[in-house]
């Protein structure tokens, strides 16, 4: 079954009096249990195509379906519910809170969610979420007193916290170096094959690319190629997933 | 649990940058802090000013004689002699509004009592009903001196707590001997303590004695001018005039009432200091004032075109006048504090204008991990509310601790009101709550995305 489904999205900016169209008719399948990167040259509209499918902006025309609801129409509320529940995100620039510790940066969107843990239940969840991108021990540390690879763990970890089945990533590797960078997407094809977390990453290293097991090139606004890396061939194919 | 969440995050937030929290509120602590010492001293004030009227006696009337003048020069007020004991009979007889009425002559000089002396501040003559208008008939030790007394001219009287304390160091001073002027009174009652009135003026330093004693033995009226006050109102019922023994003695044929009218004595020569009087109630002091200026007047026969040659003073008038002022000092001071409240909003405004400018991209964050629009309002909502608070709460121990230093050092009276601090904790949290509203409505209508990208 599919788990996103675009159909002729487009999106228009309006400066001033001229119309900038910058997608221009995206349609796209995803299953559940795939491993996207998202590829192309810096401007064609990648991050745009990532905010919609992240529920934080509307397309200006076309359908988006989610695991078979229709949310290019829903009102702000109900997509911040969405995001809460179903989407995770994880920035180029880590996002975190600055002067907080890691644990607290996780459970923050527990705040907002539906399901109100206690105190103690959510510090137990962000922990246990901590444990899972290898960071038991760094608990109580500040953004400012970790790593950037360990930093862009926390926010996976944040990311991951209302157990989302999708996760988004825009150039999650794009302030790392490439030994941490490597570590990341080690941690995403983990959370990919080991808790079947849909992932759609954006990435212009074709290095990080190769990680994936199907690669979307993007130019202008529409969408040029989209086929598993010919690189190394990809045992984990779309099929297999269930 | 929400708002407990909610509230803790603000917490830490706030302590992320406690100097500028601390510099932030400072306007809300100083007009809370101002509030509160406001209200207390006023409360103080009007709480002092309350007991102060009460211990003046409540609806008392004061009637004193005219001024008197002489070539143009004026001698100020109680300078003419035309009050008379008969007259307060007069008007307890013929005033219905009038409860209770004491004539009153007043001296000041030394009394002695074994090897100590003391000036006091007033020794009063008077009637037992003196005790009655001035709601003061509870006495601390012995009896109040009768009519009897008066009627007699007996040397006995009342002390006040603090000629007690003066003559007698404190010991019982009830059936002891006092000498006032070389005439030995003796004591029969003490009265109970009623402090110092608003002027400072302490009234427990007084004498009380019978008015006929007091007239005729203290302040040295001769026995003549005894004599012709009674024969001057000898056909009045008034039965004090009756009593002196010259009274039975004329030494003037008596005259007749027609003669009384046709040439009304110009002087009385038992004339007395003022009356004090007590009204029904103090509704009732406009008709009591009404009363007795006809039935003075007629007394007086003083025609219609010609001024009063008495005055009444209205305590209520005097009692009012002070409450209102210092109502009206409190309001004011309390309007100067609200300013301050003002001020301290308008800084809290600022304040979380520039943190949520600075904060832009942690609501972009926020948003993007599932926050709506009303989740950053309620946050920074209850972070301005929790930022006054606090101030409030600082405001508040400033303001009482700056109330008990006022009365520690200046003796102010002060009253500590819960309703203080209840209006205080209100009205900072208020202030909060309309002054975080804009910037926290701000933060929660950001886009997310432009949130996120602002550098
Ligand atoms: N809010 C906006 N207003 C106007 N133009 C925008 C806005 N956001 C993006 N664009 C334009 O859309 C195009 C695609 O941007 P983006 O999706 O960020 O590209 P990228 O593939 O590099 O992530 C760019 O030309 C950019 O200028
Ligand atoms: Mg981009």
């Amino acid at each position: 079954m599919e788990l996103i489904t675009l159909r002729s999205i487009t999106k228009t900016y309006q400066m001033g009096d001229i119309a900038v169209p910058v997608l221009k008719g995206i349609s796209l399948a995803i299953r559940q249990g795939e491993l996207v990167a998202l590829t192309g040259s810096s401007g064609s509209g990648k991050s745009t195509l990532m905010n919609i499918l992240g529920c934080l902006d509307r397309p200006s025309a076309g359908e988006y379906w989610l695991e078979g609801q229709e949310v290019s129409q829903l009102s702000a509320d109900e997509r911040a519910l969405l995001r809460n529940r179903k989407l995770g995100f994880v920035f180029q620039s880590f996002n975190l809170l600055a002067r907080t510790s890691a644990l607290e940066n996780v459970a923050m969107p527990l705040s907002y969610g539906a399901e109100h843990l206690s105190e103690r239940e959510a510090r137990e969840r962000a922990a246990e979420m901590l444990t899972r991108v290898g960071l038991a021990d760094r608990l109580d540390h500040h953004p400012s007193q970790l790593s950037g690879g360990q930093q862009q763990r926390v926010a996976i970890a944040r990311a991951l916290i209302n157990r989302p089945p999708v996760l988004f990533a825009d150039e999650p590797t794009g302030n790392l170096d490439s030994k941490t960078s490597e570590e990341v997407l080690q941690m995403f094809e983990r959370l990919n094959t080991e808790d079947r977390i849909t992932i759609i990453m954006v990435t212009h290293d074709p290095k990080v690319a190769g990680h994936a097991n199907r690669l979307i090139r993007m130019e202008d606004g529409v969408i040029q190629g989209d086929a598993p890396p010919a690189a190394e061939p990809n045992q984990k194919t779309p099929e297999s997933a269930p | 649990m929400m708002m407990y969440t909610t509230a803790r995050t603000a917490f830490r937030t706030l302590r992320r940058n406690p100097m500028r929290a601390m510099l932030t509120t400072l306007g809300i602590v100083i007009g809370v802090g101002a509030v509160i010492a406001m209200m207390e001293i006023g409360a103080g004030a009007s709480g002092a000013l309350k007991k102060t009227i009460a211990s003046m006696g409540a609806n008392v009337l004061v009637i004193r004689p005219g001024t008197a003048s002489s070539g143009g020069v004026s001698f100020g007020a109680g300078t003419t002699t035309t009050l008379t004991p008969e007259d307060c009979q007069a008007i307890l007889r013929e005033c219905p509004a009038v409860r209770n009425a004491a004539p009153m002559v007043r001296a000041r000089t030394q009394v002695v009592y074994g090897n100590r002396n003391w000036v006091p501040n007033a020794i009063y003559g008077t009637t037992p009903a003196y005790l009655d208008v001035q709601d003061w008939s509870i006495l601390a030790e012995g009896e109040p001196f009768n009519d009897r007394d008066v009627l007699n001219g007996n040397r006995v009287c009342i002390l006040g707590q603090s000629l007690v304390r003066e003559l007698f160091d404190g010991e019982s001073a009830v059936g002891k001997e006092i000498r006032i002027k070389n005439i030995a009174f003796r004591v029969v009652g003490v009265l109970s303590p009623k402090g110092a009135n608003m002027m400072g003026f302490d009234q427990d330093d007084v004498i009380l004695a019978p008015w006929t004693t007091i007239k005729y033995r203290v302040t040295g009226a001769s026995a003549s001018t005894a004599n012709q006050s009674a024969s001057v109102a000898s056909d009045s019922v008034n039965t004090l005039s009756n009593l002196y023994p010259t009274a039975q003695r004329s030494l003037y044929p008596e005259r007749s009432a027609v003669q009384l009218a046709n040439n009304p004595m110009p002087v009385r020569f038992a004339n007395i200091d003022q009356i004090m009087l007590a009204a029904n109630s103090s509704a009732e002091i406009p008709l009591a004032i009404e009363q007795i200026s006809e039935v003075l007047r007629e007394r007086h026969r003083i025609r219609a075109d010609e001024p009063d040659d008495f005055n009444i003073r209205d305590m209520a008038e005097l009692t009012r006048t002070l409450s209102t002022t210092t109502k009206l000092m409190t309001n004011l001071l309390l309007a100067v504090a609200m300013i301050s409240l003002v001020v301290g909003g308008v800084g809290i405004m600022n304040i979380m204008l520039v943190s949520v400018t600075e904060r832009t991209r942690e609501i972009g964050l926020r948003m993007a991990v599932g926050a709506r629009g009303r989740d950053i309002l309620r946050q920074f909502l209850v972070e301005a509310v929790v930022l006054c608070l606090t101030g409030g709460a600082m405001g508040i121990v400033l303001g009482h601790g700056g109330s008990l230093l006022v009365r520690f050092l200046f003796k102010w009276p002060v009253e500590t009101s819960p309703a203080a601090i209840a209006t205080a904790v209100l009205v900072s949290a208020g202030v909060g709550i309309i002054f975080g509203f804009y910037p926290a409505w701000k933060a929660s209508r950001l886009d997310p995305i432009e949130a996120l990208r602002y550098e």
